[in-house]
Formats: C-alpha cells, structure tokens, sequence
C-alpha cells in the first residue's frame, strides 16, 4: 500500500506538513503528493538506500555505555521537514538578535557588570553558576564574542510559534548531522530537489572557518586552525572529525599540542608548529589541568596562561556557558533589551524560577504540570516531565528542588509540534520534533538556513535526544513559488 | 601533518598489509597441506608459529586440528593476530585519520569490515572459507590501490607505505622460515616412523611462492626448478619482485626521502640491506635459518624504532612537556 495522507492523524498538535487527515499545507503539497505516487516497494527500496549511504558514509555517534559496540548508525527518517523561507527570515533574524545579546551579557560578566550595577539581572545568580569561570575576569577576547558557535534548540506550540526552549553556548554538536542529513537526502531522493527551491546548507564549514580564522591574533594570511577534540570515545567524535576534514583543519587531541613560553604549539612530523586558533570540542573544565581539573587528560597544561595572554584564539571562549544556563535563560528578554534597546523576536517558553520562593510554591503544588530542568545539564538528562512521570519520581524530584532550588527551573510542558515519519512497514505516523540551528559569530554572523530538525521516534514521545532513542530528518527551508 | 596522525596512518599501512598477508597464508597453507601425506606432523600447529600467536593460542586450547586453528586466525577476538583483530585495528586506525585518507577509501575499509563482522565466523567450510580469504585479498587490494591512485604521494602517501613495507619485509621473513621446515626430519603418526620430507620440498617452496604471489615471478627471474636455495635467495635479495625483501628495502629507502630529517632510519634499513645481501645462503641453508631469521626480524623491528623516534614520539617533546 502506496502512502495514504487521509489516514495520517496529527491530532491536537501542530504538524509541520500535513494541517488535518488528506490536507498538505501550502509548502508540503508537492512533497506529500509525490511520496503518495510511491508504490510500496519504491519507498521500501529508498529507505533501504537510506540505511546504506548512512552505512556506508560511516555516519554514526557513540554511546558511552554500550562497551564493545561504542559507534550507532544516525536513526534518520526520510521524509523532510519543510519551513517556508518567509517565515524562516524572522526566526533568523531573531536568532542573531538573541545571540548578539547573550555575546554582550557574557562580556559585561567579565569585565564592567553594568547589567548587575543597573540591577537587570542579581549577581548572585552568576557568582552561583556552575558555568561561571573567575578566571576569565578582565578578558577581552577578539570582537568581544564569546561564544562564536552556539546550537539555540526551537520548539513549536499547538498553535505553530517557535519558542526558544535552551541555548547552548559551550560545545553543541549536531551540525554534522545538519549536514549529512542533506547528503542522504539528496543521494535517495534527487526528483525532489528539481521541483523545490530549496536553501543550500553546504557552506557551513566555510563559514565557520571564516569565523575561527576572525579569532586568529596573529596576523597571517593562512592561521592554524585546529579542531581540539576529547577522542574516539566522545559520543560527537564523528562531528569533530567531520568539520576538521571539510575545513581542511587538523584535528587534534589534548596530547597532540603542547604550551611552551605561553604559545600553543603542534606536533608535528616537521616538530613543532605554532597554533593559531583552537575550536575546542571538550568542557571548560577539562581544558587546562593547570587552571581547572588537575586530573585532565584530555586538555593542555598552560592553555588558559596562553589564551588570557592573547596568544591563542578559543571558540567558544572559556566561561561563555555561564550564559546558558538554564536560569539565567529567565532573563534572556530583558537582556535583549537591556543591550539591544529591542523588543525580542523569539520569544522564551515561559517559565518558573525555583529560587524565587514564590514560584518555587507554584513548581513544588503543579508538577505534574510542568517540566523540570537542572540549571546546567545538557542532552536531556536529569530532568523531569512531570505529566509523564510516577508519583514516586514526582516527589523524588521536589526533594531535590527543596534541597538546592537555585540549580532548577520549571517550564509548562509545550505541546510540541510533529512531523511524518516513514515506518517500517510503509505507512507514516507523526512524531514529535525540535529544531536546532546553528548561529556563527566572529567578525561576522551566519545562521544556517534551517538546522538539525530531531525526532523523537517513540509514540508519544518528547524526548528527541540522540543519546536517549531521538532520531532527526533533513529540514528544508523552501522558497516560495514551486519551480 | 600530526605526529599521532602519522603514526595512525603509519599502522593503517601496516595492518593492511597484515590482513592481506595473513588471509594469504591461511589460503595457501590450507593448499599446501592437501599436497602432503596424510598424517605427517607438519599440521595446523606451524601455522600458529608463523603468525607467532602460540601463547595466546595455547591459553584457549591444546588441539592444534584445523577447526579451532582455523576458527583462532580468522575471527577470534582473542586473538590480536586474527584476521578479524587485524580488519578491527585497520578500521580504528582509518576511522581516526578520515581527514588524511579519500572518503572512499574509508567507506571501503567499512564495508571490509561489516564484511567480515557479518561473515568470519560462519566461515567454517573450506570453500566458504576460501571464499572469504579471496575476498579479503582482493579489497585490500582495492584500498591500497585507491590510496595510491587518489592520494597525494606526499608524507601520508609515505607514511602508508613504510607501514606497509616493513609489515612486508616481516611477513617475508616469516614466510622463508616457513619454506625451511621441509628441511627438517617430521614424524609420521600413522607409521610411526621419521620422515624426511625432502620429496616434498619442491611443494613446500612452490607454496610459500604461491602465498606471496611469487611464482610466476621467480620462474620469470630464476628460469630454473623451484630449489630452496634459490627461493631463499629471490625473496631476500630481488629487487624486481615487490614482496622480496630487497624490493621492500629500496622502497623504503624512496619512500623516506618524502619526510623531514630521515637519516637516522636510512641507517636503520641500511643495516637491514648489508644482513640480507652479505648472508652466505649456501651455508645458511646447511646449518639452519632459525638464527637468521631472528636476527633479520629484529633489524626490521629497528626500523621501526627509528621511526618512532624519528617522527611520532621524539626525545625532546618528552622534555618540553616535562619542563611544564
């Protein structure tokens, strides 16, 4: 049986292709149709293709736990999610206002603090921050960015808003896959990119060279630019290898640089070579055994004395993640406009402070309401959703928000949007799913057209991390007017 | 280029060159033996000593029938020499370098080893099994054949193949021990009786030509029957045929004036040279070769380490990062 959209059943949710059983939206009909005229076997026939290039391509992210078998083949469903460029500009557009923002705040934190003296945002709440890095007072890294590369994760509501739900500023990873996904797509799929007007994706590594190269202190016209990356065993590995190799930079481990007179070198099969800019892939914490963790393997003895010095460029800088906590993302409007002097583009999902005793009340009396965050985790992990979760776990997590309410904050769950997925046996269910685009900044801003759209494959489910089940699909931002 | 990347890419070449080598010799072993009286002691066991893998074979089992050796060399986890440990490491060693090698080469070493993960330990049958060696030889030929004609011939390029040279010349060496066995007096379990099988010696040596793809070539050079002195001699010495030793030495040779400050192993594969040319062989083969192969292998190890020295792990970053 060929796919049948009248009994595809987005119910109460915003879905991103399909407004009610039969009906495509406007920028999903060509596509809907299209996969409609698919016999069975066809799609069976793309979607086994699908697991090969993936196979193949080698495309896979590891998994600490499962020793033995540490690389996963990248779950990816085929079918692509379309964003309509009109409305695609706007949320760019907010993204940059959003980060140019977070980049100024970062930067008062470590240098004058005015937004605390004007009283904006308490400073308690950053001298708290497990993200915050005294070291790093007075810096003034080049363009007075901190944080140059940062995946903001988007959700759509019941009614089709995109909210900005976290912004990661440290490390995120995904835009691999960003980029992967396209390939595949295209490799399975190539009718489809003759009757769309599709936004290219492929200069990103380009442009992030662009942007490390902007970071280089000295100034030379080819700077050594490197990926600094914890190893084979971190779960992104394939990421950092992945942007060395399109950038044409080297990818290297903590053991493969060295600091000698406060300059970072290389070793090299020549000896050793200066280093110019690192796009360093591991935690702050593990950087510098000399400044941070002393039991650090993974990261360089002298590196901080280096950068702090100006003799080394850091994306993203030391310390820029005190910005995303989970917190601190409270007050991300009124640092817009205490900054920007502008109204915000993207609006927050709104949400409750467990350190204001108030709305820690209101958390602690409505969690089966609520999602509950840890200020400074990442990748899905010790948080609760409280509709979904026991009573047990319910009253486990209110413990926890008591013993420490300044490391928690709790947000009403979003009725995420959907999208189709292909399942095994031909037929298509909705899923629910995120976004996460890619936002650059150095002497210059980029932001990718579109992002890492992520699937969260089980029935019902929310949670779209890699890690935790979550798969992802292409996303396409599409001009109007079909060719 | 990276000192860690080239020491990847360095044992990129050599477990190629391993896999192939070792999917080789089981073939050919397997032929070989079919040629042999029934019997004869010559078995399954001198198959491990040439991979000299004994120790951790005899940890896992006392039988050496063709079943468990089989079972040991092709996929054993347990064993580092396995053809399976051998296609695991390569994959390590190219997944870490994807930056340096093309895209299809890697794509290729994947597809090698979903191959054997999906298939060596269902390769019990000899056919099966002979399907399975035949189609190992002919990717690592098609990878190496890839990085030559996609590769820039630069470091990397270099680099691929002194791993690949030197595993080689060792794989050489191994195999010229193998060939001598047929100078040794072996006990027959069904008659009971020593047995000498020089009536074989022509087939042993026919073989060890065969494993290295040799024969064609040797009848070409030599233009005599297949004797032992003489093979000894090609497979030491020939600079024309690619798997004998002295071929492998002047490659190596070329290949190290693509890198930076190379003395110290030109020195290395020069010690090599003067064993390999200034050996009596005559002699050699009257008093035994067990001494010379030892002191051949370990000379090849030398070269080894002069390339460690030379380029992955120098004396002085020691230092530096021990004054930090």
């Amino acid at each position: 049986m060929p796919i049948d959209w009248k009994s595809y059943q987005p119910g109460e949710f915003h879905d991103e292709l399909i407004s009610s059983p039969g009906n495509p939206r406007k920028h999903a009909r060509v596509l809907a149709k299209y996969l409609a005229s698919l016999s069975q076997e066809e799609l069976q026939h793309r979607k086994d293709s699908v697991d090969h290039a993936i196979k193949t391509m080698g495309i896979s992210f590891t998994v600490y736990s499962e020793a033995g078998n540490i690389d996963r083949q990248w779950p990816f469903d085929l079918i692509p999610r379309i964003i309509p460029s009109k409305e695609w500009a706007i949320t760019s557009k907010g993204l940059e206002q959003r980060l140019r923002a977070l980049n100024c705040f970062i930067h008062d934190i470590y240098n004058d603090g005015h937004i605390f003296k004007d009283k904006v945002v308490p400073w308690d709440l950053i001298a708290e921050s497990g993200n915050y890095r005294p070291q790093c007072q007075g810096m003034k890294p080049k363009h007075s960015v901190w944080a140059h590369i940062c995946g903001t994760d988007l959700v759509r509501d019941a009614n089709g808003r995109f909210y900005v739900l976290e912004d990661n500023l440290r490390v995120p990873s995904g835009v691999s896959y960003m980029l992967e996904n396209r390939t595949v797509t295209k490799r399975v799929f190539p009718e489809l990119f003759e009757n769309y007007d599709i936004q290219p994706i492929g200069e990103y590594p380009d442009r992030l060279f662009d942007t490390l190269s902007s970071l280089s202190p000295r100034d030379v016209k080819h700077p050594q630019i490197v990926v600094l990356t914890p190893g084979i065993y971190n779960s992104a590995y394939f990421e950092h290898s992945f942007l060395a190799q399109q950038m044409g930079a080297e990818l290297v481990q903590g053991s493969d640089l060295v600091v000698d007179q406060d300059k970072v070198y290389m070793k090299t099969i020549h000896g050793l070579e200066r280093v110019d800019v690192i796009y360093r892939r591991i935690d702050d914490l593990f950087l510098d055994p000399e400044c941070f963790n002393p039991d650090s393997a993974l990261g360089v003895a002298g590196l901080m004395r280096a950068w702090l010095k100006g003799n080394v460029g850091l994306a993203n800088a030391p310390g820029a993640g005190v910005a995303d906590d989970k917190v601190i993302y409270t007050y991300v409007p009124k640092i817009i406009k205490y900054y920007l002097d502008e109204e915000p583009i993207l609006p927050n999902v709104p949400s409750y402070l467990c350190v204001d005793p108030k709305q820690c009340d209101h958390v602690l009396k409505n969690l089966d309401k609520l999602v509950v965050k840890p200020a400074n985790e990442s990748g899905g992990y010790g948080m609760l959703i409280g509709p979904r979760a026991s009573k047990r776990e319910r009253e486990d997590f209110a413990a926890r928000i008591k013993a420490n309410p300044r490391n928690y904050m709790a947000q009403p769950l979003v009725a995420l949007s959907t999208a189709p997925i292909l399942m095994d046996d031909g037929h298509v269910e909705p899923r629910h799913i995120d976004l996460r685009p890619f936002v650059l900044q150095g002497r210059e801003f980029y932001v990718t057209p579109g992002g890492l759209t992520r699937v969260a494959l089980v029935k019902g489910s929310y949670v779209v991390n890699s890690s935790q089940g979550g798969g992802s699909k292409d996303t396409w931002i599409v001009n109007e007017g079909s060719r | 280029m990276l000192s860690s990347v080239a020491e990847r890419i360095y044992w990129l070449g050599r477990y190629l060159e391993r896999v192939e080598n070792t999917a080789r010799l089981i073939n050919v072993y397997s032929g070989m033996l079919l040629d042999l009286p029934r019997g004869t002691n010559i078995g399954w066991g001198t198959m491990i000593d040439i991979i000299g893998c004994n120790d951790d074979y005899e940890k896992i089992s006392e039988r050496f029938e063709e079943k468990p050796v089989v079972k040991f060399l092709l996929s054993d986890p347990r064993n580092p020499s396995s053809l399976m440990s051998g296609v695991t490491a390569m994959r390590e060693n190219a997944r870490t370098t994807r930056e340096i090698i093309p895209a299809e080469a890697w794509e290729l070493i994947n597809n090698l080893y979903l191959h054997m993960k999906d298939n060596a330990s269902r390769s019990g049958s000899r056919r099966g099994r002979q399907q399975l060696l035949e189609t190992v030889v002919g990717e690592c030929q098609r990878i190496f054949g890839l990085l030559t004609g996609s590769m820039n011939h630069n470091s990397s390029y270099a680099f691929i193949q002194l791993g690949r040279k030197i595993e080689r010349a060792d794989m050489t060496s191994r195999m010229v021990d193998v060939g001598s066995i047929s100078l040794l007096p072996v006990f027959n379990r069904n008659t009971n009786q020593r047995l000498f099988l020089e009536p074989y010696e022509n087939v042993v040596w026919m073989n060890v030509l065969r494993c290295l793809s040799g024969y064609q070539a040797y009848r070409q050079t030599v233009r005599s029957q297949v004797r032992g002195e003489d093979v000894v001699r090609f497979l030491l010495q020939d600079e024309e045929f690619p798997r004998a030793i002295g071929y492998c030495l002047n490659d190596l040779d070329k290949q190290l004036r693509f890198l930076p400050n190379p003395e110290e192993v030109l020195r290395a594969v020069a010690r090599v040279k003067k064993i390999t040319t200034e050996v009596d062989i005559t002699k050699l083969l009257e008093s035994g070769l067990l001494d010379f192969i030892d002191e051949l292998q370990i000379s090849i190890a030398d070269i080894h380490e002069a390339i460690s020295l030379a380029w992955f792990h120098p004396e002085e970053w020691r230092r530096i990062a021990g004054a930090d």
